[in-house]
């Protein structure tokens, strides 16, 4: 085997000896490009890796602040948090939704509708956002899902302080509610102050008062492993609360108005006349808010949107009514302060009236007239003819320019939001709206609250307790005071913006007539009347159905929608007037009959504490 | 482990020690510093590991079992590794064959041979006797080796490499390769030789690429980019980088790497070790650590200069030059200079059969260092 004798070992070793100081040479050059790599990393590139490694490391945690209270005017509660768990997913990290929700229905109920909720709610919200397809599970299923857990990525219980109405339908579209927020209001809100929050006012307080009820977010720095568990809090700057708010709402009147509508639809609007401040403020029906915390099946939305009686629909501030024969004090008013009448100066009724030269008759809602009338008369019997007559004199840019003193055709710009301004018709407007000239038939009209002119609730109420307050006009109200943080209280401003009266007798007047209306003989609303108390008030009839020329309106052969709205004003007591009031009663026919004992419940009730005076309801 | 503590017991006793050594057919510097180096990869595991005793236990085993394999292995004589070389290797490719048709699969690949009371990978073996059967094959004649004996050892090499990337680890394939062309470099085969071999690979790389399995090939994609697939494949890279850059010149100190710690990085206590000692120790502790590791390779060439005999010299620049690749490799993947291929750090990261090949491969050393004088054939 060996061939010692043809190899040449002196110049092997050499071969192999220079092969050996060319690996080790490469050997360090390369350990020197690496060391070189290295430096690269460690030194040139060490703050860029330490800011990654940190960004890995710390995670900057939202708090959500807690959302204040609100209460009525007693204390009571009307909107609170209550502690809930919910199930929730986030759909960017489960790999197969359906399949997901198909294996959770098969540990906990799932309903249809919770799976319609959850596939909507999907659609409105942010990215990463987590989704609940099941809210308000009980203990037991919260167990079953843990044990669960691990096999749903993006699953998880999450427990969370959920907004609670406890007077559910009662206080519905006064308060509003709040919902998940949506897509249109990650636009308008501030995001960094709503990193931690899921729910936003949609409308009412709820809305309005949104950034003092919502606080300040507060953030955690805490470390995370790779998994996203939280090791540590490393710094912690708590959330700011939001504030609590102290409405001006009385809840027993709420209620009281509420009973005391019945089984009709309408809507009630009490105000504090010293304050501004809004006692009662109802519209009927409601519903329950706290379906829209939870976000609202598409099925129960869909019935209260196709519902005729119309509960997504604020009736007290969006409602616009012909105010009918509720503005005539107004207008009487308007005819003493103007000086084209006087309180006893009297006009003929024969039933019905007629502008010279036409013969179209406007008709007094008495077919065979009132005789001889004057104000007095006409505000207490309601008498037509006598403000066609009146209406006319003034023309329409007088009868403009003095409701609209008294807010007509202005929003009330009262703190709630979406609320309507109503219509005080002018010749302007008509030219704007309509391109058509003013006719003075419409002159006629607007006199007795009727044709183009309407009215919400809320500003019928805030024009009576304007008038009741002889022009002194505070901006109505429905926070009363807002609860600091530290627990002082912030009383909501005033707002004043006071009418100037040529003659303050003219509106005593006024007032004279409509206690008249409640304690005279003849009065429309007689059947309220008081002994403990007096009251002020005027009644009204609003059109929902026109009555053609010649044709009489039969209360027994129009169908129920059909029927008039039945309409009353009031404030009491008169000497000292504390609450005005608005009462719309739809498809109620007479305002005296049916409207007039609804106010009467809620100013007994306010008046007299717990006053159980027997109210003689006539109809 | 009861060597371990017999040698302190000499070594305590330095007047006996070198005889003593020799005896035992010890070579002290190379020792020295594989103790050193593995007390060190004991001291990050057990950060790396997140003070997990069991861990640190069984590597501690495996450790005592490699260098009980390494004085072993030490204590044979040249002439002998030398004969059995031949024998090993086919062995080796009976066992790499069986691997293929009865093997063991382990993450995805089939690598293991369970013999019963021992599961291994035979591939692991080659990185030892591939590089002992060139330079059996090689020594017997003059050197720099004639055109057939150039292309029948290619072809020695090619075998293995290919029945081991079929498994398929490319790692290992790549280390046994470069053992192969290392042996056949060290033969002194010419430099147009080298350049042309280097060409045909260059040319192969894409047929290379047409057989690599769909995992092989998004490595090398990832490697190229790795911010393509930050939550994938790229997120090892991304994670390694951050782990090395952040701990900077002096590092976080050991057991506070928060990459490492906090379950950032991936493979932290195996393929990814070079991360946490970089992040733990900074710059100036991977400096002395690759000190270390020069230290040890240069000894190793060292050796292979004063081996007496072809065989000799070939087998132990080409062990001392793997030890370097294995080092490389790992490096540069963990620092984002090489694609990520399957390669632990040697002595240092977590993991069992690669560490005894290591300790075995040095053994060798020991043994053609301590037994100069030529035995009659």
């Amino acid at each position: 085997m060996l061939q010692s004798s043809i190899k040449d070992y002196l110049h092997e070793s050499q071969l192999f000896l220079g092969r050996v100081v060319v690996s080790g040479t490469l050997v360090i050059l390369v350990l020197v490009a690496l060391v070189g790599r290295l430096f690269y990393l460690q030194v040139e590139n060490h703050d860029h890796f330490t800011t990654l490694s940190q960004d890995n490391r710390v995670k900057l945690e939202p708090l959500p602040p807690t959302r204040g209270l609100i209460y009525d005017r007693h204390g009571t509660i009307l909107a609170q948090n209550l502690p809930a768990y919910s199930l929730e997913i986030i759909p960017e990290k489960s790999t197969d939704l359906d399949d997901t929700i198909q294996q959770l229905s098969e540990i906990i109920a799932i309903s249809e509708d919770d799976i319609s909720r959850f596939h909507r709610l999907r659609k409105q919200r942010r990215r990463f956002d987590s989704i609940p397809i099941r809210v308000r599970l009980k203990d037991e299923e919260v167990a079953r899902i843990a044990v669960n857990r691990h096999r749903f990525p993006g699953v998880d219980v999450k427990a969370a302080l959920l907004r609670d109405y406890p007077q559910h339908m009662k206080t519905t579209h006064l308060l509003g509610y709040v919902g998940r927020i949506n897509e249109q209001e990650l636009q308008v809100i501030d995001t960094s102050n709503y990193s931690g929050t899921s729910f936003i006012g949609k409308n009412g307080v709820e809305k309005s008062y949104e950034s003092l009820l919502h606080g300040k977010v507060g953030l955690q720095q805490v470390e995370v492993n790779a998994k996203g568990r939280v090791l540590r809090v490393l710094e912690n700057q708590p959330p700011r609360p939001g504030e609590n708010l102290r409405l001006f709402l009385d809840m027993e009147l709420q209620s009281t108005a509420l009973e005391a509508l019945g089984e009709y639809n309408g809507a009630v609007a009490a105000i504090d006349i010293q304050t501004g401040g809004i006692l009662t403020l109802v519209s009927k029906p409601g519903y329950d808010p706290n379906l829209f915390v939870e976000g609202i099946s598409t099925k129960a939305y869909e019935a209260l949107e196709n519902s005729l009686d119309n509960p997504l629909f604020n009736r007290a501030i969006r409602g616009q009514y012909p105010p009918g024969s509720t503005v005539k004090p107004f207008i009487g008013l308007a005819g003493l302060e103007y000086d084209v009448v006087g309180y006893h100066q009297e006009t003929y009724c024969p039933g019905y009236y007629q502008l010279p030269g036409k013969e179209h008759k406007y008709r007094d809602w008495k077919k065979w007239g009132h005789g001889k009338v004057d104000l007095e008369r006409a505000i207490v019997e309601s008498c037509d003819v006598y403000y066609y007559e009146l209406a006319r004199t003034l023309g329409i840019d007088r009868l403009y320019e003095f409701l609209s003193g008294f807010g007509f055709g202005q929003p009330t710009r009262v703190d709630l939001d979406g609320e309507l301004s109503g219509l005080m018709p002018s010749r302007h407007w008509k030219q704007q709206k309509r391109r058509e000239p003013w006719y003075p038939g419409e002159t006629l009209i607007v006199g007795i609250g009727q044709g183009y002119f309407l009215a919400t609730p809320l500003q019928l109420a805030s024009a009576t307790a304007t008038l009741a307050n002889l022009g002194h006009r505070i901006r109505p109200r429905v926070v009363a005071a807002i609860e600091q943080t530290d627990g002082t209280l912030r009383e909501s401003p005033m707002i004043i913006d006071d009418l100037q009266p040529i003659n303050p007798d003219h509106w005593i007047q006024i007032i004279d007539a409509m206690s008249l209306v409640v304690e005279g003989t003849r009065g429309t609303a007689r059947s309220i009347r008081s002994n403990e108390y007096r009251i002020a008030g005027k009644t009204g009839t609003a059109q929902v159905f026109s009555v053609k020329q010649d044709e009489e309106y039969d209360e027994e052969l129009i169908s129920k929608r059909k029927r008039d709205h039945a309409l009353f004003i009031a404030f009491a007591p008169v000497e000292n007037p504390r609450i005005a009031i608005a009462v719309i009663v739809e498809n109620g026919g007479h305002g005296g009959s049916v409207a007039a004992p609804i106010a009467r419940k809620v100013m007994d009730r306010y008046l007299s504490g717990a006053s159980r005076t027997v109210v003689s309801d006539a109809g | 482990m009861r060597a371990k503590a017999h040698l302190t017991f000499h070594e305590s006793q330095p007047a006996q020690a070198s005889g003593l050594l020799a005896w035992l057919h010890i070579d002290l510097p190379l020792l020295t510093g594989l103790v050193l180096l593995s007390g060190v990869g004991l001291l990050i595991l057990y950060s790396a590991g997140d003070r997990e005793m069991v861990l640190l236990q069984k590597q501690l085993f495996r450790l005592g079992f490699g260098f009980v394999a390494m004085f072993a292995l030490a204590q044979i004589h040249p002439a002998n590794i030398r004969r059995w070389s031949p024998l090993l290797y086919s062995v080796g490719i009976v066992m790499l064959l069986s691997v293929i048709l009865f093997g063991e699969s382990g993450k995805g690949a089939q690598r293991w041979l369970d013999l019963g009371f021992l599961r291994f990978q035979p591939s692991e073996m080659f990185k030892l006797t591939l590089p002992m059967l060139i330079a059996w094959y090689l020594a017997d004649h003059r050197l720099p080796p004639n055109p057939t004996r150039l292309i029948m050892a290619g072809l020695f090499t090619l075998v293995p490499v290919l029945l081991i990337a079929k498994q398929p680890d490319l790692g290992t394939a790549l280390l046994v390769g470069t053992g192969g062309a290392f042996a056949l470099f060290l033969a002194g085969i010419s430099w147009r030789m080298i350049t042309s071999i280097g060409l045909v690979m260059a040319a192969l790389g894409p047929v290379a690429w047409y057989f690599m399995h769909e995992y092989q090939r998004q490595r090398v994609l990832t490697f190229l980019n790795p911010e393509s697939d930050p939550l994938g494949t790229g997120y090892h890279i991304i994670q390694s980088k951050i782990a090395i850059g952040s701990g900077g010149i002096s590092g976080k100190g050991w057991l506070n790497g928060t990459q490492s710690h906090l379950e950032f990085l991936p493979e932290r206590h195996t393929d990814f070790i070079f991360a946490v000692i970089s992040e733990e120790f900074g710059l100036v502790g991977i400096l002395a650590l690759l000190s270390l590791y020069l230290f040890i390779i240069l000894r190793g060439l060292y050796i292979a200069t004063q081996a007496q005999d072809t065989f000799g010299r070939i087998l132990a620049g080409s062990l001392s030059l793997i030890f370097f690749v294995y080092l490389f490799v790992n490096a540069g993947m963990v620092t984002g200079l090489l694609p990520v291929v399957g390669v632990p750090l040697p002595l240092i990261s977590y993991g069992g059969t690669s560490l005894v090949t290591i300790l075995a491969s040095f053994g060798m050393l020991m043994s053609i260092h301590t037994h100069k004088k030529l035995l009659p054939t």
